[in-house]
């Protein structure tokens, strides 16, 4: 049969989970420790890729529909923006970290740092659903040399 | 020294962008141009014996942290370049298999006509 | 520990001749990958630990993009007339640009001592010394990043949108006259 094989399938199965799992500890503890939102959405991104290449891409889009990712995108990108807008009605400035000049937590613990931890989660959001599309697109695509544009098959708009 | 390489490794990709005539192996020169500069922007900031900028303890004075610690700001420069690199390589991949599908080549000596 | 940046630099030199220059382009994707991992060991011993945990991810994904895109294409090189004029103009560019260069890299600090060491208020000492305090972050790449620079992650969000949104466009169906919900073919 086509496709990758079982013991592809059947490791990928308990690898996902813990290549999620880190994504969302690189994301959380992004101010902490190495990492951040941008290095914690391109490992999101990557456990959903794996999806993909190993079981295909209806069975990722049935986890992860096409229309829930565009809309995740572009939720990340515009809670980044009103987050920097909190700064600009708030404190007086594009973007300053109004959270923390209002009420500054402990240092070094996971739930301080003001507006940090959310712009962490908010760019990684943005990150995941953005490649995951890319990677969805590039290979919904079946292309034939020299084909025409009916041939080209691609994902329905929604 | 180290410059001269980072230096070397962006000349080995400009010539590849230039003279290949393969749209995967420009693709790849545009890759390797971008990697060589990432490097050279870190090795810029880089001190002797430094160690990375993430404090530790909030104990330890700040003074000796900033002392000992190498360059913050052009890491978080090349953080964003990095990721920035890989969503203009989707493009450039886009393109190209949007050129393969229409000229059934990647060779750009033979895509000539524009076509549809 | 320049040294070992030195070899590494120079095994990152070789892979990225062979890369463009190989006859076949599975092993071209295959030691660009081999720049990218040398690249990330090089941002460990710079002692940057966010950039290469981002470089090695991004390697990974970079590697499978590219490998869609080649993977059952045509996989030998053009045939043809070796342009030679063409191959000695853009050497005799490249080379008259390196040795510009290199002249001008004795103007730059000696490696080991940045701007931060050698200029009284350059402004990575305050994101240094007041960073925890005044953002209440740890990580003071992230704190750069998010906090001090903000405004450029703002850019590079938008720039990363823009590319995404023009990869989906590009591959999207154009004949209108197809029947709608018909199925896709893996």
């Amino acid at each position: 049969m086509r496709g990758p094989s079982i013991v592809v399938r059947t490791v990928a199965r308990w690898v996902v989970a813990f290549i999620f799992l880190y994504g969302i500890f690189i994301v959380a503890f992004g101010h902490l420790t190495p990492g951040g939102g941008f290095a914690g959405g391109v490992i999101l991104a990557c456990a959903f890729v794996l999806e993909v290449l190993a079981w295909g891409k209806e069975s990722a889009l049935a986890g992860f529909p096409f229309r829930v990712a565009k809309r995740l995108d572009s939720a990340g990108a515009l809670l980044f923006l009103a987050l920097a807008l909190l700064g600009l009605l708030f404190a007086g400035g594009f973007f300053i970290n109004v959270i923390q000049r209002v009420e500054p937590g402990q240092p070094l613990r996971l739930f301080n740092g003001g507006i940090i931890p959310l712009a962490n989660l908010a760019i990684a959001l943005k990150v995941c659903a953005s490649l995951f599309l890319v990677m969805v697109v590039l290979s919904a695509l079946r292309v034939r040399a020299g084909g025409s544009d009916a041939d080209l098959a691609s994902e329905e708009e929604e | 020294m180290v410059y001269v390489l980072c230096l070397l490794l962006f000349m080995v990709g400009l010539f590849g962008a230039l003279t290949q005539k393969n749209l995967i192996k420009i693709i790849v020169s545009l890759a390797v141009m971008e990697y060589a500069v990432n490097v050279f922007l870190v090795v810029l900031g880089y001190r002797a014996g430094g160690s990375a900028p993430i404090v530790a303890s909030a104990a330890e004075p700040a003074r000796q942290f900033a002392a000992g610690s190498v360059d913050p700001l052009p890491q978080a420069m090349v953080l964003t370049a990095i990721v920035i690199g890989l969503g203009v390589l989707a493009l450039l991949t886009a393109i190209a298999l949007r050129l393969y599908h229409t000229y059934g080549t990647y060779d750009i000596t033979k895509i000539r006509k524009l076509r549809g | 520990m320049t040294n070992l940046l030195v070899l590494l630099l120079a095994f990152m030199i070789i892979a990225a001749i062979v890369a463009i220059w190989t006859e076949d382009l599975l092993s071209s994707v295959i030691a660009v990958g081999a720049v990218g991992f040398g690249s990330s060991v090089a941002f460990l011993l710079l002692s940057a630990p966010d950039v290469a945990i981002t470089q090695i991810v991004v390697e990974v994904l970079t590697l499978v993009i590219l490998i869609r895109a080649t993977v059952g294409r045509e996989a030998h090189t053009v045939s043809g007339a070796r342009d030679t004029f063409g191959l000695a103009v853009a050497g005799a560019l490249v080379l008259m640009l390196l040795v510009f260069t290199v002249g001008v890299l004795g103007t730059l600090p000696p490696f080991g001592s940045p701007a931060v060491a050698r200029v009284a208020d350059a402004p990575s000492t305050a994101y240094l010394t007041e960073g925890l305090a005044k953002t209440g972050a740890g990580n003071i790449v992230t704190a750069v990043l998010l906090d001090y620079r903000g405004y450029d992650t703002l850019g590079e969000a938008t720039v990363l949108f823009t590319a995404i949104v023009g990869a989906m466009a590009l591959l999207r169906r154009r004949s209108r006259n197809a029947a709608p919900g018909k199925e896709l073919q893996p």
